[in-house]
């Protein structure tokens, strides 16, 4: 099952050329520069930019091909706004209300009840949609949106408008909503913290143009997020959580280049977690060292290297097949002679567990 | 203190403000969400046409409509010829004229009510399966409440204070096009000042109270949904 879009517009200056298939189920976050055309895909997905030259389907619906063309209410797709955009006339259940009452009962895989627990509406609900804040008003719309079961979820900045407070409440909300309901997600953010918490797959546009596409697919696995060139960069690594060790208070994470150790507190034996290593958190040695603080240390070989800067550089290593990035000085790299395969120790710092 | 054809005056004054604003909310509603939302050529023309009432006097309406409703006009000629008869100085030919005479005082408050709710609600409306009809009427119509007061106030209190076209098409037939600011001129004309005061006045505190009630209505509207 995949999606694909297909969508060529030009408004004044700007132009939308935008050719992008990826598997459905996935939690698509789509990354670029403002005025990139990430709102006018998202838009022509919606199909509330029309856009003549264009084609989309979802598994095996299209809702759009050449002069075929579905208008936006007769496509099952639920769209959640930058800013919340509730019905000021309404209350918030009558807002929840909305969307739910207008598909066939039949068709309704999410249950009222379902959506409010999961985004804690309950005492909401005979509200005035004016008398919330704007976190809770947010939760509203994407209870509403959800609400109409839809086959896929499109987010244009949902949490852009949001203080950080609010944000952390939204952000578990939305992992939980993308596994236990299997919408899949497309995901307009700038954030780093929302794309490392819940992306699986990257799209990165560029000028109305889609530049690269990237997945982080199922359990132990990952990829490199290189968002802006050796800036902030870091990887994101699928895990279980394999025991936990009593006397020293360390959890063991099972990934398929070995085993962490994280101070994150006791978790279930077995869940998937999803942990981030920062490139600035991985020094490297030619030689394994026994007497170091670093808990975490695996032998790795070098895939990559590419300059940051005239000071810094970017290592991608290759650990039993999951990748992992390191920041390092020039002077570092021309010291230990660094370069293409060669075997190296990665040191660890810092495991930080996302959820 | 009110004469027989006083009263006979108010009726067919309120009668014919009351017709001519149910038509004008049935015809100007449409008109005003097409200003509102298309991007026409003709949509300027359109929108001169209906303001023209504002700064035409009502008496070169009132003298064009003449022209064209009476027995010699084009579509007087075509009345008279389908088996009716002419609209110059009867109730029809009225509110014909009315509803042309008030239309910007109906649909210019909401066209500019349409345009104040935005795109934004009905996109989401769409995003949530509602049908263009679907979202005019559980979203546009609701939203815009505070325009459909206004102009229904507005287009009654026009009605009932026009004088110009009533006299070049409407005459002055006692129960038939004999309104009110005609009767109240009627009076001045026989200096029957008692008479004039106990009407005009009527009308004055009338008009005031129906004002204030529209701008406090919306004002409370607007504090509740915005």
């Amino acid at each position: 099952m995949t999606i694909e879009a297909r969508f060529r517009l030009k408004r004044g200056s700007f132009t939308l050329d935008a050719d992008l298939t990826v598997p459905a189920q996935c939690f698509t976050c789509i990354l670029g520069p403002s005025g990139s055309g990430k709102t006018t895909l998202l838009r022509a997905i919606a199909g509330l930019t029309k856009c003549r030259d264009g084609y989309f389907r979802i598994g095996e619906y299209i809702w759009q091909e050449g002069d075929y063309y579905t208008p936006p209410h007769k496509r099952p797709l639920g769209y959640v706004f930058q800013e919340p955009s509730l019905f000021p006339h309404m209350l918030v259940k009558q807002n929840l209300e909305y969307g739910f009452k207008r598909i066939p009962a039949l068709e309704r895989r999410i249950k009222f009840e379902e959506a409010i627990s999961l985004l804690g509406l309950q005492p909401f609900l005979e509200r005035n949609s004016n008398s919330l804040s704007g976190g809770e008003r947010q939760r509203v719309a994407i209870a509403r949106a959800i609400l109409t079961s839809p086959k896929l979820l499109l987010m244009d900045e949902p949490l852009a408008s949001l203080d950080s407070e609010s944000k952390r409440g939204i952000i578990p909300y939305l992992a939980t909503l993308h596994t236990n309901l299997e919408i899949p997600v497309f995901y307009v953010s700038h954030s780093h913290d929302e794309i490392a918490q819940l992306a699986d797959t990257l799209v990165f546009l560029d000028a109305g143009k889609v530049k690269k596409v990237t997945r982080i697919t199922g359990r132990n696995t990952s990829i490199d997020l290189p968002l802006e060139p050796g800036k902030d960069n870091w990887a994101i690594i699928e895990a279980k959580v394999a025991g936990y060790d009593n006397e020293f208070n360390l959890t063991y994470a099972d990934f398929s280049g070995g085993c962490f150790y994280i101070a994150c507190g006791e978790l279930p034996i077995d869940s998937p977690i999803r942990l981030r290593v920062m490139a600035g958190d991985v020094s490297l040695s030619l030689d394994f060292q026994e007497e170091t603080s670093v808990l975490n240390i695996f032998p790795v070989y070098i895939e990559e290297i590419s300059t940051n800067d005239a000071a810094t550089m970017t290592v991608r290593l290759d650990l039993l097949g999951t990748p992992i990035l390191a920041q390092i000085t020039r002077k570092s790299a021309h010291a230990l002679k660094l370069e293409k395969h060669k075997k190296v120790y990665a040191h660890i710092k810092n495991v930080a567990l996302i959820h | 203190m009110l004469t027989e054809n006083d009263i006979s005056a108010l009726w067919i004054t309120f009668k014919l403000a009351g017709l001519t604003t149910l038509i004008l909310l049935l015809l100007g509603t449409p008109l005003a969400w097409w200003l509102a939302n298309t991007r026409n050529r003709f949509k300027t023309i359109i929108e001169a046409v209906v303001a023209l009432p504002l700064v035409l006097p009502p008496t070169v309406l009132g003298f064009y409509f003449l022209i064209v409703l009476g027995p010699y006009g084009p579509l007087g000629k075509l009345m008279l010829l389908t088996g009716g008869h002419s609209l110059a100085f009867t109730f029809a030919g009225l509110v014909v004229g009315s509803v042309f005479y008030s239309m910007p005082f109906v649909v210019q408050p909401l066209q500019n009510a349409f345009i104040t709710i935005g795109k934004r609600s009905m996109e989401v409306a769409a995003t949530l399966r509602a049908s263009p009809v679907d979202r005019f009427f559980s979203i546009a119509l609701p939203l815009a409440r505070p325009g459909f007061l206004t102009a229904t106030v507005l287009g009654f209190a026009h009605t009932v204070g026009e004088f110009g076209v009533v006299l070049m098409i409407g005459g002055n037939i006692p129960g038939e096009t004999h309104v009110l600011s005609i009767a109240i001129y009627d009076h001045v004309e026989s200096l029957e000042y008692g008479q004039a005061h106990v009407l005009a006045g009527g009308l004055l505190v009338i008009s005031f109270i129906l004002l204030l009630l529209v701008y406090g209505l919306n004002r409370r509207f607007r504090i509740v949904f915005s």
